[in-house]
């Protein structure tokens, strides 16, 4: 399996996952033995340097989620490695895992169910602290209301309990408590798509000024391309618990290589007439296979307009096609070429 | 600083008034102030809780303590009890005692049974729902099934089983008692914990390397303290039913002490005679459980958070 | 005359907290085969205003006229709407999944659709919604008929929705955050159908988002909502390239990909006021980066801008200060500085 750089690096990348697969089981037989397997996350490798943003992109059930959570901690992978700044994850227990977790936090998408109800802000914001067992009382109050005013709260609101607050503060809320151990990388699942298009910019730039400021990595998971586009160094795409492509973001929206990108990327709205009309829409035919009995070869060919035989059979390596960049990696065997326009199968 | 947006300079004077923030129970407490029957009824309840509280005060005023027997006014020529009258309020019983003592010392025995009964049977309640609905899976189906075997019991059957081996008391009221409830109440618990641990904000916690003890004391309890209030406020009139049952069947509080119970069993000779002997104690019970009810209600309807959710955030703006 | 002509709308509700203002002086108009896009984020009014064209408000206290064809809606009574619902006009909602009814199969609830409004044998009904459900694209329809709610995708139950609505070729289709709820190829699928549904059945369409780049794609013209008021209003182009109003300005500003290309986004600061304490004069004013005097006392009319026909904008800015640009935001910058001797409530400083 390719990694998703390839390029010989100066510094060891902060993340570097291997071939990690997630299958959930579906189902029970009489002896309480899974009936068949939901292929969330199906062979991905991809590195993440330090201090860069790097988006994933994909449709509802594509796996990023899966994979965020995978490289979390929070599921146990199927098979495969995640390694930290050198130091493996997958297989620790979780009282070995504890101390690693300060390096690597998660910002989540509902800023409803991510906060409890039922305890102060001052409370959720410092729960890294007690869990940790870093700070307390006076010391952990002074911390968490710095933190406050880092994500641009109002410290006094301290004792106010989450439904107090609007949507994009209670986002603020969970980037002070993803920040409080200074972690390295944080892992952004859909950050802003709950939120109005006047909140989602305040927290986009809340995260880019944190980004400069501290130094922080970024997972950055979105299904709007025009977001990840705007936030992201680089940038994935996921199909069917696979990374078709993965470019710098100018690469990838310059010239999607796989057919899946190109297509996702031309589906994408943009807010300006022109455009709009210029654009070359690819519309797919039909819907996202199920993950249960996911396609032969190559998981994209029952809806791909370029398909042939060979993509029936054989699973396309994801790797650098003709000269683009070296960090152009897709899993393709009949790439997009420049000017090509995709029609109808 | 640069990074301190705006977002928290244009909140004026209406915020700034709120800044401790209101709990969801306060905010609760708040709605149930404005229920009139809800609190009408605590005010009744706090009045049986006093009056039992207080029973000994009030048997030496009246002069006559629950047990003492009036064998000169107390009762008739024909050894029949004495109705109402300015020796006994209340009138007396078949033997000459006091109703109105009896039945004011009768409210010791039910709010006793049922308090005791319902803490126990919602802490165990709790405890048992919560590791099934959390843990889930193997755990899960002992505790689930555990509980579909309690809730399935004969009770009545049971009681007397284990009366007739141990013999009435007090203790295996409370005992008898809880021990049919906590499952009732722990079936519900299961059922929030499961939708609770879906909730995004546990999985925040995980990810922070919370442990599971951590996450259920910390993060799952405090949701559960609205239902299970609302559970133990409605599972006290069954409990007090329940002990008036078995203090009925003679299988719980051994006489002489006065139950309400015990008191309906024996009035049962005389009801046609002495009206009574029936009706102190009945009603009795009757605005017990009934004031218990309505105050159930009432802090269901205020802990209720689907009337909430419409407007919540103006809604607590307005009140303030 | 126009199909639809909304005017001076308002829509009320009272709650126990006091009356949600939640549109307020809304007119706009939509002629045959037209696209209007209604924007706006949440608490904006949009989607009260296209409930309340169709009578679907209860417990509103609801002012105006709504005349389509000529014929005012609000002063009908309930059975009269009900003749037009689903008739003349047809809705889309957002959430597909919770607008089919899970017990049923999708054809029985087209047919029902027809058979409410038509006095046709049932087997024609049923004929119509498996040429229905072939028109919208779904595969093999004389065998998905059959089918219920959940055995199709989320793309598919839209496409059955708008089968539904369409089912009695309405003249306008009032579509309310459609693909909202999809994946980008999905959405694509279903705007490439509304289009090509559009025209070839010549049907006026009110679509209802958030989505500025929906808009874009999609509209002839566009009406911004704020806190139950029109802002702006122009034909697309206009909008999106000559922008008036400092709120329509600050949502293309905040939107990465738009024609507002920055380094850096500019959102809007703050977030809208309640509907039921709602600021005085312009109720944009406590998060406008060119609040000027007359803004908090006096809440601006629509005013015509940039000579246009159809532009209007509630804003007190000259009317020639329009675009995205560094340099009119600069020109308003100075503008706005200079009408402004006392700052009251502005939003736009930071916490001391």
């Amino acid at each position: 399996m390719t990694t998703a750089s390839t390029e010989p690096l100066i510094t060891e990348p902060l993340l570097q996952v291997r071939d990690v697969r997630k299958y959930f089981p579906v189902g029970r037989g009489l002896l309480g033995g899974a009936l068949a397997e939901v292929k969330a996350v199906d062979g991905v490798s991809l590195d993440v340097q330090r201090g860069e943003t790097f988006g994933l992109v994909g449709e509802t059930g594509c796996g990023k989620s899966t994979l965020a959570r995978c490289i979390t901690g929070l599921y146990p992978v199927t098979s495969g490695h995640v390694v930290l700044d050198g130091t493996e994850l997958t297989g620790l227990s979780r009282r070995r895992l504890r101390p690693l977790r300060r390096q690597m936090q998660m910002i989540f998408q509902d800023p409803y169910g991510s906060l409890n109800p039922r305890r102060r802000v001052g409370s959720i914001i410092g729960d890294p602290f007690a869990v940790h067992g870093v700070a307390s009382g006076a010391e952990r109050r002074r911390r968490v209301q710095e933190l406050m005013s880092l994500v641009g709260l109002n410290p006094e609101h301290y004792n106010r309990f989450p439904a107090e607050f609007s949507g994009g503060q209670r986002q603020r809320i969970g980037v002070a408590r993803a920040l409080a151990l200074h972690p390295e990388l944080i892992v952004c699942d859909e950050p802003v798509s709950a939120l109005d298009v006047s909140i989602q910019a305040q927290i986009i730039n809340l995260l880019e000024d944190l980004q400069d400021e501290l130094k922080l990595t970024y997972i950055f998971i979105a299904h709007d391309l025009n977001v990840v586009r705007h936030v992201s160094d680089r940038v994935a795409v996921m199909y069917l618990g696979h990374i078709v492509e993965v470019a710098r973001s100018e690469d990838l929206y310059t010239l999607p290589r796989h057919p899946y990108s190109a297509a996702l990327l031309s589906a994408s709205s943009v807010a300006d007439p022109d455009e709009a009309e210029q654009k070359q829409r690819i519309i797919l035919r039909g819907d996202v296979p199920s993950p249960v009995n996911p396609p032969s070869g190559c998981p994209f060919h029952p809806r791909c307009p370029k398909a042939q035989d060979k993509c029936v059979v054989e699973p396309p390596p994801l790797e650098r096609k003709d000269d683009d960049p070296v960090d152009h990696l897709a899993a393709c065997h009949f790439p997009v070429q420049p000017g090509e326009v995709l029609s109808q199968p | 600083m640069t990074l301190t947006s705006v977002e928290t300079s244009v909140t004026g004077t209406e915020e700034q008034a709120a800044i401790e923030g209101r709990s969801p129970l306060q905010l609760a407490w708040a709605r149930l102030r404005q229920d009139r029957v809800a609190i009408a009824s605590a005010v009744i309840l706090v009045l049986i809780v006093l009056i039992a509280l207080f029973a000994p005060l009030i048997a030496s005023a009246v002069g006559w303590s629950p047990v003492q027997q009036d064998r000169t006014t107390g009762i008739s020529p024909e050894g029949l009890p004495v109705a109402p009258g300015s020796a006994h309020w209340f009138g007396t019983d078949n033997l000459g005692r006091d109703i109105l003592v009896r039945t004011v010392y009768g409210a010791r025995v039910s709010l006793l049974v049922g308090v005791v009964a319902t803490v126990a049977a919602s802490v165990v309640g709790v405890v048992v729902g919560t590791l099934a609905g959390y843990f889930g899976g193997w755990v899960d189906v002992a505790l689930a099934r555990l509980m579909d075997v309690v809730l399935s019991f004969p009770f009545l059957l049971f009681a007397i089983a284990l009366v007739s081996i141990v013999g009435p008391s007090l203790a295996v009221s409370v005992g008898v008692i809880a021990f049919f409830s906590w499952a009732s109440i722990g079936r519900i618990v299961r059922g929030q914990t499961l939708s609770i641990r879906q909730k995004e904000y546990i999985e925040a916690a995980r990810s922070l390397g919370a442990g599971d003890f951590r996450i259920m004391v910390v993060d799952v309890l405090p949701n559960l303290v609205a239902p299970v209030i609302v559970l133990a406020s409605l599972l006290m009139p069954t409990a007090i039913v329940f002990e008036a049952t078995l203090s009925f069947l003679g299988l719980g509080v051994v006489p002489p002490t006065p139950t309400w119970g015990n008191m309906l069993a024996d009035s049962l000779q005389f009801y046609s005679v002495a009206w009574w002997f029936v009706v102190f104690p009945g009603v009795a019970l009757l605005i017990t459980t009934l004031t218990f009810n309505l105050l159930g209600d009432g802090v269901r309807d205020a802990l209720d958070p689907s009337a909430e959710r419409l407007f919540s955030t103006r809604r607590k703006r307005g009140r303030r | 005359m126009s199909l639809l002509e909304v005017r001076d709308l308002e829509v009320a509700f009272h709650t126990a907290d006091g009356t949600v203002r939640a549109v307020d002086r809304v007119s706009f108009t939509i002629d045959g085969g037209q696209t209007l896009a209604v924007v706006g984020e949440s608490g904006s009014g949009k989607s009260v205003t296209a409930l309340t064209l169709l009578g679907l408000n209860r417990g509103a206290e609801v002012a105006g006229t709504v005349l389509f064809d000529g014929v005012d809606l609000l002063a009908m009574d309930d059975e009269a709407m009900r003749a037009v619902r689903g008739n003349q006009i047809a809705m889309v909602f957002q959430d597909p999944l919770s607008s089919l009814h899970p017990l049923y199969r999708v054809g029985w609830q087209i047919e029902e659709a027809i058979l409410a409004h038509r006095d046709v044998p049932r087997q024609q009904a049923r004929a119509r919604a498996v040429e229905l459900l072939d028109l919208v694209g779904i595969p093999e329809p004389a065998r998905r008929v059959d089918d219920y709610p959940h055995q199709f995708s989320g793309g598919m139950r839209q496409r059955a929705m708008i089968a539904m609505a369409l089912a009695l070729d309405p003249r306008l289709l009032i579509a309310d955050e459609p693909t909202t709820a999809l994946d980008a190829t999905v959405q694509a699928q279903i705007l490439d159908l509304i289009r090509r549904l559009q025209g070839e059945l010549g049907t006026a369409l009110i679509i209802i988002t958030h989505d500025l780049g929906i808009v874009a794609d999609l509209a002839d013209d566009v009406i911004v909502m704020y806190a139950g008021r029109v802002v702006e209003r122009a034909d697309r182009r206009t909008l999106y390239y000559h922008p008036h109003h400092p709120y329509t300005v600050g949502l293309l500003r905040s939107v990465p990909g738009s024609v507002a290309r920055a380094a850096r986004l500019q959102p809007i600061p703050g977030q809208p006021p309640s509907l039921i304490r709602l600021p005085s004069g312009c109720r944009f004013h406590p998060h406008c980066e060119f609040v000027m005097d007359r803004c908090v006392d006096h809440d601006p009319p629509e005013l015509r801008v940039l000579g246009g026909l159809h532009h209007g904008s509630a804003c007190w800015l000259p009317g020639e200060m329009v675009g995205t640009d560094d340099d009119t935001h600069r020109r308003r910058s100075a503008y706005a500085g200079a009408h402004r001797q006392t700052l009251v409530g502005s939003g736009s400083t930071a916490v001391p």
